[in-house]
């Protein structure tokens, strides 16, 4: 024994001696992981979490959370002498003044940006894949609520320099609480301790987003990887693997050295990003004035189609009995919202009632072979996508040199008409995929050689794949519509009709497919 | 779904293809020498980044291609950051491609279910626990702990009522009275109709007396904005156009959707735009919405001048400024 593995030994004896962890360890540390680069968006949304715990906190050394008015006498000199919140002079202050501050502050926006994504994309790779199926239901809702406290914590951290846009953006938020009925003017005066912009609004946030915020993130994300853990990855469908077994690498020590590898490769990218590339360059836009705005005014990307919304809401308010109930407002800031985000979180309750599937789930689905849930998919998009273009509408016009209404005009219309046709197309375009796949699997691959037969037709050589390729195209269930009588056994009709009814017909356009090759279907190719 | 008409059956595992390190001791010892160069570029990054630090003031700008002017000090230690950081994961992943074991091993998964003997233990402890503890018997001791429970949760929401004070009348009503001077913002000067020629656009505060400084709340309702067209130009009632002066009109800057400053004047259409969500109003006809999501036009001032030649307020504005609320009466 040498005398690195004695002291190896001693420690980790010491620490056995009071946690019993060897058990835990030995066990966890060959546990499998599958590899698959989908696999590590949530990865980039874990460490971009660390990486926006680690470089807040600088900042929060020097950031001062307060409304107070202050004179600016810092270094940056077009501002000198202008009348600014301290939390606007203390965010110029780090930016010209900290050594490293202004590489803080855009590794940090660069940080929440990349959070976001990875949180949006690695959501799209659940829903596709099918991979918030029972078990992991729990873990979809948890994402869900992971992805709209983002939303929230990224809207509150822009808002704390107090600068002209983010103050803007803060009336916004003012205005949608303003609207609510019957509560709206109490909780707009409540959160900000009177009249908009006062003096209570910016050190409330900081707060909010600096230890509310951070510490139900990290409670969630906790929760998050601990169910990852214990039910194991999905991994995808191929040779050798099932619904039983997980195929992959132990942790210890490739998937160690990778993962971890992986948080400096993410860390440096962003590091990177904020070194060449500026972003929120808050001293071009002055301190928040009420009376003042810039044009152009956009909020982050991931705000932008809820802002989309409200710039392409008619302009609807209603006035009864003396009261006012702004539908321009609530219908897309609030109500629209709260049913997508309501509809995403029950999804995996609603392809199950759908399918009638109670059973567990550990193999991924390929997105073709489940036309109905990626059509949908594709149409949530594009519905958000419309949101998101008309968020940037005037810039959209300035750039192409259109005018302003009909940039809206098309969102308001393409809202309603893009997305059924997205649904539409991408059912389509999935139905071929699966016949393309049946092809292949029946007559093999087109080699581009063609070939002269002895009576002058013309034919391209067809080559069979591998097996483990055809398996890989097969591997899927097809399973058939639901069978919901409308009369039971006694030939009496069954209550809840309409219900069954729409089940059902859901249900008969979701087990729409070509079907797979069956067994008879590769006898009679070989017989030609 | 049935497995008899499956036609293709399951390859199983593909066998594993050693790397060239496993088998080749020269790619190996090759592989070994590329990861320890990794590192060290990442040694060479962090070097880069003290030196920043201390070495490369902070005033000191060059001219780079792409990004335009650069302050060096920012950019270096950002250069050398994202370097340390980066090869030490290029280095790890590296290693692990490389030199670590990369055979898949199969694990068995499991069902979360547990079995049918733990389901119906638990279920029994349960039950016999409650028993114990009466919470089915005791209703007394039930109703009154639920009223408890009840009540103690009101009082998060009692503590947080001195949040802020009740929006009173706050939201109906604006710093401008009758007689008040418009001065302009910023410079708070008084002026005369001859200050603006035709076309032209102004904001406005109302004359603000004191020391202290105006409260940002204060201009988030009274922020106003002065145009001047040529005075047939407008179409508007008798009593709307007794509240211009000589082709001249004010409106609220505050946008009557969600708040943000009406800034955008065409003088062309005589359009006003909102930068926020795009609501456009007409200047000769009120204010009136003519595109967006504004419901309502933007409330008027109405204005004249005073003995000396200023403008000043008729009165204070008619109904209340800014976006809409549960209250406002229209």
């Amino acid at each position: 024994m040498t005398a690195r593995e004695r002291v190896a030994g001693t420690v980790a004896n010491y620490v056995d001696e009071r946690t019993g962890a060897a058990k835990w360890m030995k066990k966890n540390l060959t546990k499998v992981f599958p590899d698959h680069w989908s696999f590590l968006l949530g990865e980039i949304a874990l460490y971009s979490f660390v990486i926006l715990l680690l470089s807040g906190t600088f900042l929060t050394f020097w950031f001062d959370p307060s409304q107070r008015e202050v004179l600016y006498d810092g270094a940056y000199e077009p501002l000198q002498g202008l009348h600014m919140s301290a939390a606007y002079a203390s965010t110029l202050h780090i930016s010209f003044e900290v050594r490293g501050g202004l590489l803080m502050r855009q590794i940090h926006h660069w940080a929440a940006l990349i959070f976001m994504a990875a949180i949006v994309v690695h959501l799209m790779r659940v829903y596709f894949t099918g991979a918030f199926r029972k078990p992991r239901e729990f873990n979809w809702i948890i994402g869900v609520g992971l992805l709209t406290l983002g939303i929230v914590e990224g809207f509150l951290g822009y808002s704390l320099p107090d600068d002209l846009l983010s103050g803007t953006g803060i009336r916004i938020a003012e205005a949608i609480i303003q609207a609510l009925p019957v509560v709206g003017s109490y909780l707009a005066f409540f959160a900000f301790g009177g009249a908009f912009p006062g003096e209570a609004f910016i050190p409330r946030i900081f707060t909010v987003h600096v230890l509310l915020l951070p510490g139900i993130f990290l409670a969630l994300i906790t929760v998050h990887l601990m169910l990852v853990w214990y039910q194991k990855h999905t991994q995808w469908p191929g040779p050798g693997r099932t619904e039983k077994n997980v195929v992959g690498y132990p942790l210890m020590p490739a998937y160690m050295a990778k993962a971890g590898g992986f948080f400096f490769i993410v860390f440096g990218v962003t590091a990177f990003l904020g070194a060449v590339a500026s972003i929120n360059p808050i001293w071009l836009y002055g301190p928040y004035n009420p009376g003042q705005i810039s044009a152009g005014s956009q909020p982050d990307w991931y705000m932008g189609w809820l802002d989309g919304l409200v710039r392409m809401s008619p302009p609807l308010e209603s006035y009864i009995f003396g009261y006012t109930i702004s539908w321009n407002i609530l219908i897309p800031g609030l109500i629209v919202p709260g049913i997508l985000f309501t509809g995403m979180a029950l999804y995996p309750f609603i392809e199950s009632w759908i399918t009638g599937d109670k059973r567990e789930h550990h193999l991924l689905d390929r997105p073709r072979n489940v036309p109905n849930r990626t059509a949908l998919g594709v149409m949530s998009l594009t519905f958000m996508l419309v949101a998101l273009i008309n968020g940037g509408n005037d810039i959209i016009a300035t750039t192409f040199h259109l005018a302003i209404n009909q940039v809206m005009w098309f969102s308001r219309i393409a809202i309603f008409v893009l997305p059924p046709l997205a649904f539409v197309v991408t059912k389509r375009i999935c139905l071929s995929l699966q016949r393309a796949d049946r092809e292949l699997v029946l007559h093999g691959r087109e080699t581009g050689r063609l070939l002269m037969l002895p009576h002058g037709e013309f034919v391209e050589v067809h080559e069979p794949i591998s097996p483990e390729l055809a398996w890989k195209l097969t591997a899927h269930e097809q399973a058939p519509a639901l069978a919901l009588e409308d009369v039971d056994s006694r030939g009496v009709r069954r209550a809840g009709g309409l219900k069954n009814k729409l089940r059902k017909r859901i249900s008969q356009a979701n087990a729409e497919s070509i079907a797979k090759p069956t067994a008879n279907d590769l006898k009679e190719i070989e017989h030609h | 779904m049935s497995n008899e008409i499956e036609a293709i059956k399951d390859p199983g595992l593909p066998a594993h293809v050693h790397r060239k390190a496993d088998t080749d001791p020269v790619a190996e010892k090759r592989a070994e020498r590329q990861v320890a160069i990794l590192f060290l570029i990442s040694a060479l990054g962090t070097l880069l980044f003290i030196y920043a630090y201390y070495f490369v003031a902070d005033d000191v700008f060059v001219f780079l291609p792409v990004l335009g002017n650069t302050n060096a000090h920012q950019l270096l230690l950002g250069l050398g950051l994202a370097i340390a950081l980066f090869f030490i994961g290029a280095a790890a992943i590296h290693w692990a491609k490389t030199l670590m074991p990369d055979e898949e091993v199969i694990a068995m998964r499991h069902t979360m279910r547990s079995d049918d003997e733990d389901r119906d233990a638990l279920v029994k402890t349960v039950k016999e626990r409650a028993g114990a503890a009466g919470l089915g018997r005791r209703s007394l001791i039930k109703r009154s702990m639920g009223l408890s429970l009840g009540l103690i949760g009101l009082s998060p929401l009692v503590l947080l009522r001195d949040l802020g004070p009740l929006p009173g009348n706050d939201l109906t009503k604006t710093s401008w009275k009758s007689g008040s001077r418009l001065v302009t913002d910023p410079g708070d000067r008084p002026i005369r109709p001859e200050d603006l020629e035709v076309g032209a656009v102004a904001q406005v505060l109302p004359e603000h007396f004191g020391e202290e400084r105006r409260h940002l709340s204060d201009i988030a309702k009274d922020a106003v904005l002065l145009i001047r067209i040529r005075p047939e130009e407008f179409q508007l009632s008798p009593e709307r156009l007794s509240w211009t002066y000589d082709g001249i009109i004010a409106f609220s800057k505050i946008c009557s959707h969600m708040g943000c400053a009406v800034a955008l004047y065409e003088q062309t259409t005589k359009h006003l735009l909102c930068p926020c969500h795009q609501s456009t109003f007409d200047v000769p006809r009120a204010a009136k919405v003519i595109f967006g999501p504004a419901a309502r036009p933007l409330p008027q001032l109405a204005i004249t001048v005073d003995s000396e030649g200023y403008l000043i307020a008729q009165k204070p504005f008619s109904e209340p400024v800014g976006p809409s609320f549960w209250e406002r009466s229209s």
